[in-house]
């Protein structure tokens, strides 16, 4: 099972890269749509022109935001309507009869997107040196490494959360209604809208520990040297962990799901 | 999707299935469309009381999107005063024009639009070209989600907040210039979208779109003069958040200058008369794709 999919891979990997290059276009305006970041940078460029928020002056708040959006594009999957879609109108059953787990086959499709994605935010990262340079925990060998695994670490975690709200599709109507509601949480627990700074600390506290945190805010901080090494150390065993444990409940939905999948047409 | 057939929409309307040799008069043409409107409308109320559940689940979502709304707003409130010039009940004010205008756009204006995209590239756009009406008329009024009135109660809620802070109340002549740029605000976010649905007719695949339209919408939260530059002329002129909710804050406030208030309006005008323009063209351009 395992040794298959490994064989087949690399083929797959060559299937998403080309469809990504099709659909260059689209691609293009799906990442234009993450523009909040910059809203939000602005708005905190005029807040902090009069002295820092905190801990956060102007520039701090660039190498935020900045950081925040090349993450967010680096690792966002769109699996969750592709398996909603897929699961409503049947063209699933087509996937189950391949000799090959879905999910696999869905993986190898979203990881292909980035190499595109990594073109896309080249100039965005160029301009995060450019402009906080001196900010970034680049220079310190462990914490490269650190920073390299947590943005693996997050695009798991998105991955399997990602199929988990997709596989709810199995068992509820408005699977995608859920979705929206899980975006307006991650929004401000993960540090999209705000950095977690900011919020009260009482609210710090809770949302440092809850998964969305590890699928954006840890990188970011990590990156733009918020977090010494011990605790980023500390906080990639949490990430890892959570994704563990997604992955076995992602698996866990999706296998009751599929028994209960009757596929129409497809 | 539910949509009428045909057949009832012609029964509906005894005037329109023998086509008359002389053009109608304007009146008659109103009454017909204010008919048909209404028509379309009980259609859309009728067929989201089916669905219950959906209601709740997707009232809550609203709600809850108001508080994602305001969450930043607080924040930066928090540690501020005032933010280029305006102090929290007046961001506030355009909080709440933003979810009114949030509440049309997605109760009255995106589902029929969305639908459009959906004819186009499935070839059933035919049906609605069929009819004896405009094609326009038809496709904007073709499905509401009422549960969107949730957003109204949230903005009422936003603005009575916003004024007792300010321990003022409106003047009536502000409201009534703010009723009025509200009418300018939804001319330019129809006519926006019209333009993307327009887009559908070349390039097929415009979902995407349709969430760069959301994602620059959700701008219009904040007041025009936090963005300095390039951001500012781009949310002023290109996509103009400013009319859509600082100027009719402005207004309510009592602060906007009676000029700009002229420039926008003929703006918002031009702006409807170019997107009706494309979407003449653009309904030139369609190829049946055979339902």
């Amino acid at each position: 099972m395992i040794g298959r999919a490994l064989r087949a891979y690399p083929t797959l990997l060559r299937v998403g890269l080309s469809e990504v290059v099709a659909y260059r276009a689209e691609f293009l305006v799906w990442i234009l749509t993450t523009n909040m970041p910059l809203v939000m940078l602005a708005i905190w460029h005029a807040v902090a022109a009069d002295g820092p928020v905190g801990r956060f002056d102007q520039k701090q708040f660039t190498a935020y935001y900045l950081a925040v959006l090349a993450v967010r594009l680096l690792t966002s999957t769109w699996v969750v309507w592709q398996m909603s879609m897929e699961i409503r109108d049947g063209s699933l059953s087509s996937k189950l009869l391949r000799p090959l787990h879905p999910l696999v086959a869905y993986s190898a499709e979203h990881l292909a997107a980035v190499p595109m994605r990594v073109l896309v935010i080249s100039p965005v990262l160029a301009l995060l040196v450019f402009v906080a340079g001196d900010r970034l925990a680049l220079r310190d060998p462990t914490m490269v490494a650190i920073i390299v695994a947590s943005l693996l670490g997050a695009w798991l975690l998105i991955f399997f959360t990602m199929v988990l709200l997709g596989a709810l599709a199995f068992f509820v109507e408005s699977a995608l209604g859920l979705f929206e509601l899980w975006l307006a949480v991650h929004a401000i627990l993960s540090g999209y809208l705000l950095p977690l700074e900011s919020l009260p600390t009482w609210f710090q506290g809770i949302a440092r520990v809850l998964p969305p945190r590890f699928m954006l805010g840890f990188p970011v901080e990590t990156l733009i040297g918020l977090r010494t090494r011990s605790q980023a150390l500390v906080e990639l065993g949490a990430q890892w962990g959570y994704v563990v444990g997604f992955f076995f409940l992602s698996m866990a939905v999706w296998r009751a799901g599929v028994k209960r999948f009757a596929a129409y047409g497809g | 999707m539910i949509e009428p057939p045909i057949s009832t929409s012609t029964s509906t309307l005894p005037g329109a299935a023998p086509a008359p040799l002389a053009a109608p008069s304007l009146g008659a043409t109103i009454a017909r469309y204010a008919r048909l409107l209404r028509v379309q409308a009980r259609v859309a109320v009728i067929s989201a009381m089916q669905y219950r559940a959906d209601f709740l689940v997707r009232g809550s979502i609203a709600l809850l999107w108001t508080g994602v709304t305001l969450v930043p707003i607080l924040v930066v409130y928090g540690s501020r005063k005032s933010v280029a010039g305006w102090s929290f009940p007046e961001a506030l004010v355009v909080v709440g024009w933003f979810t009114l205008l949030k509440g049309i756009l997605e109760g009255a204006i995106s589902p029929s639009l969305t639908a459009v995209v959906e004819h186009v590239r499935k070839g059933t756009l035919d049906f609605v070209l069929l009819k004896p009406a405009d094609a326009q008329f038809l496709v904007s009024t073709a499905s509401f989600e009422p549960w969107r009135v949730l957003d109204f109660i949230s903005a009422v809620a936003i603005f009575s907040y916003a004024f007792r802070q300010l321990h003022r109340w409106p003047r009536l002549s502000a409201v009534l210039l703010s009723l009025l740029f509200l009418g300018v605000a939804v001319l330019v976010l129809y006519a926006i979208w019209i333009l993307v649905v327009s887009a559908a007719f070349w390039v097929v695949k415009v979902d995407n779109l349709s969430y760069l339209f959301g994602s620059l919408f959700d701008v219009a939260r904040w007041p025009i003069n936090v963005f300095e530059g390039a951001l500012r002329i781009v949310f002023t002129f290109v996509f103009p958040v400013a009319i859509m909710t600082t100027f009719p804050s402005l207004a309510l406030l009592g602060k906007l200058a009676l000029s700009d208030a002229a420039l926008a309006v003929v703006g918002a005008v031009a702006f409807a008369a170019i997107a009706r323009q494309v979407w003449m063209r653009a309904l030139g351009h369609y190829t049946s794709a055979g339902g």
